[in-house]
């Protein structure tokens, strides 16, 4: 009886059948496509982007080479030089972010005691010669000045969870 | 003016008035070829809850276009120790029957290039020889995937052919003509009388067949883009390759418009022997006309993509089983139902008979 069954339902093809109305149906369903250069997703105020240096609100840079970040990097994407200011603060004389070893991992922003290096919600970047995947410490900060306020938001909308 | 290119026509030479046609057939053809692809894309990715292509000009529309001119300025790759004249003749040979076979496809009761009485053995003979390309390619190519792939397909092909060979015997036993022509006049009279309802066994087996003869999902492992890398035409690049793919895509459509004519009536109306549609202003669809074709035709396009989008693969083995294992017998045991039904005299062909 069953082996009748299986003859019945594999000769009327009733599986191809059904399959086919599955797919038949979604035809005229809602596409999810999104648009991408149009359209975006939301994105996680926790997203791990390019990196940035800050600066506090009176224009000195946060970062007191306390090379916390340098030596938690997984990658070993970050190297740090440093030397003492002349006001004797420490200060770095070379802060770079190799991009192309970089995993972002955000471990870098975790480390760091001061807030200053973090990663930004920005993703649309590319290089266009070989050297341009080195953030220097003047490319970091000049990221960092241009979207402090949005690193902020970031900053005070995560604030919470710590 | 029509008079005056209608003496033109008749003063021409018969080979100028033929090339003239093959041109008329062949140029609309490649243009539907050239979307088939476009519209497969569109099918399967909406199918897939995707948008499709819709970059290249208005909602993609010139996809097909930008696709042939990008194909067209890509370097053609000879590779080493590859024989270099069959290397170049595969495509040409896989493309040729595809195309020779609209030669005998009647578009209404009037247009077709010509009116062979054996045109249904000469498709079946073309589609056949299709498969020498891809043998050829994949000879010639001088690499192990493409033999592969050829001996995956020749071996594919042969098993379907027989299948698809007695599918066709059965619609020639109703139709008791080879001409294509008569076939679809035979179908003649209302909806009831295509040959699909007879010979509904048959029709699946033919269309599942055509699936199979033409390398199409579920039956693409002579492709097998996961173990063969892209089977026969691996080594193929730029217009070479863009051939084969011609070649597969009119196949396509030729298996689409033959299933038309020989099992649903061709340029027949679907209305015909309608009576309450007479006198109406619906009874324009009761004419028989080349758009029922072309709509036929592209519906069962639309079921090869249908097809593509909804099966998982076949694996090799049960792709021999299912030809040799299933189609053959059911064909057969058809076709001996059809006989005695024949003879008995039960059934819409016993008019004719």
């Amino acid at each position: 009886m069953r082996l009748l069954k299986h003859y019945i339902q594999s000769f009327l093809l009733l599986e191809m059948f059904k399959g086919m109305a599955l797919t038949g149906r979604y035809l005229f369903a809602r596409k999810v496509t999104v648009q991408y250069p149009e359209e975006k997703t939301p994105m996680s105020t926790r997203f791990r982007g390019l990196h940035a240096l800050r600066r506090y609100a009176n224009g000195e840079e946060r970062c007191i080479a306390c090379k916390l970040c340098e030596a938690v990097c997984p990658a070993l994407a970050i190297t740090i030089d440093s030397e003492v200011r002349e006001d004797g603060s420490r200060r770095t004389t070379r802060y770079d972010i190799d991009l192309f070893k970089c995993i972002f991992c955000g471990f870098c922003e975790e480390a760091c005691p001061v807030d200053s290096i973090v990663e930004t919600q920005i993703f649309e970047y590319h290089f266009e010669k070989r050297g341009e995947q080195i953030m220097t410490k003047e490319k970091l900060l000049a990221v960092g000045d241009e979207h402090e306020s949005e690193i902020a938001a970031c900053k005070q909308a995560d604030a919470v969870y710590r | 003016m029509l008079e005056m290119m209608l003496s033109v026509w008749d003063w021409m030479p018969e080979a100028l008035q033929v090339l003239i046609k093959i041109v008329a057939i062949v140029a609309p053809l490649m243009l539907a070829v050239a979307y088939t692809t476009y519209a497969e894309r569109k099918v399967i990715s909406y199918m897939q809850v995707r948008i499709g292509p819709n970059r290249v000009g208005p909602r993609g529309w010139l996809q097909p276009i930008a696709d042939a001119v990008k194909l067209m300025f890509k370097e053609i790759v000879i590779p080493t120790n590859a024989n270099r004249f069959l290397f170049l003749m595969a495509p040409i040979l896989s493309i040729g029957p595809s195309l020779a076979a609209w030669a005998v496809i009647p578009f209404n009761d009037v247009l077709l290039l010509s009116s062979l009485d054996a045109s249904l053995l000469y498709i079946l003979a073309l589609t056949s020889v299709g498969v020498y390309g891809v043998i050829i390619a994949g000879w010639a190519s001088n690499s192990k995937y493409a033999m592969m792939g050829a001996l995956r397909s020749a071996a594919q092909i042969v098993a379907y052919e027989i299948a698809m060979g007695f599918a066709l015997v059965g619609v020639l036993m109703a139709a008791g003509s080879l001409n294509l022509n008569d076939i679809v006049l035979g179908q003649q009279g209302s909806m009831a009388s295509w040959y699909v309802w007879p010979l509904l066994p048959l029709f699946f087996v033919y269309f599942i067949s055509g699936v199979a003869e033409t390398n199409r999902a579920p039956f693409d492992v002579a492709e097998g883009e996961s173990e063969i890398v892209a089977g026969f035409h691996v080594e193929y690049s730029g217009m070479a390759f863009a051939v084969f793919f011609l070649a597969e895509y009119a196949n396509i459509i030729l298996i689409a418009a033959l299933t038309a004519i020989l099992f649903f009536g061709g340029w027949l109306s679907p209305f015909e022997g309608v009576t309450a549609l007479t006198g109406t202003s619906f009874a324009f669809l009761m004419e028989l006309s080349i758009a029922w074709f072309l709509l036929k035709t592209s519906f069962f396009i639309f079921v090869f993509l249908w097809l593509r989008a909804t099966f998982p693969r076949y694996r090799y083995d049960q792709i021999m089983r299912l030809g040799w294992k299933v189609f053959i017998p059911v064909t057969i045991v058809w076709l001996f139902v059809e006989s005695i039904m024949f003879l008995m005299k039960v059934g819409p062909w016993s008019v004719g008979a």
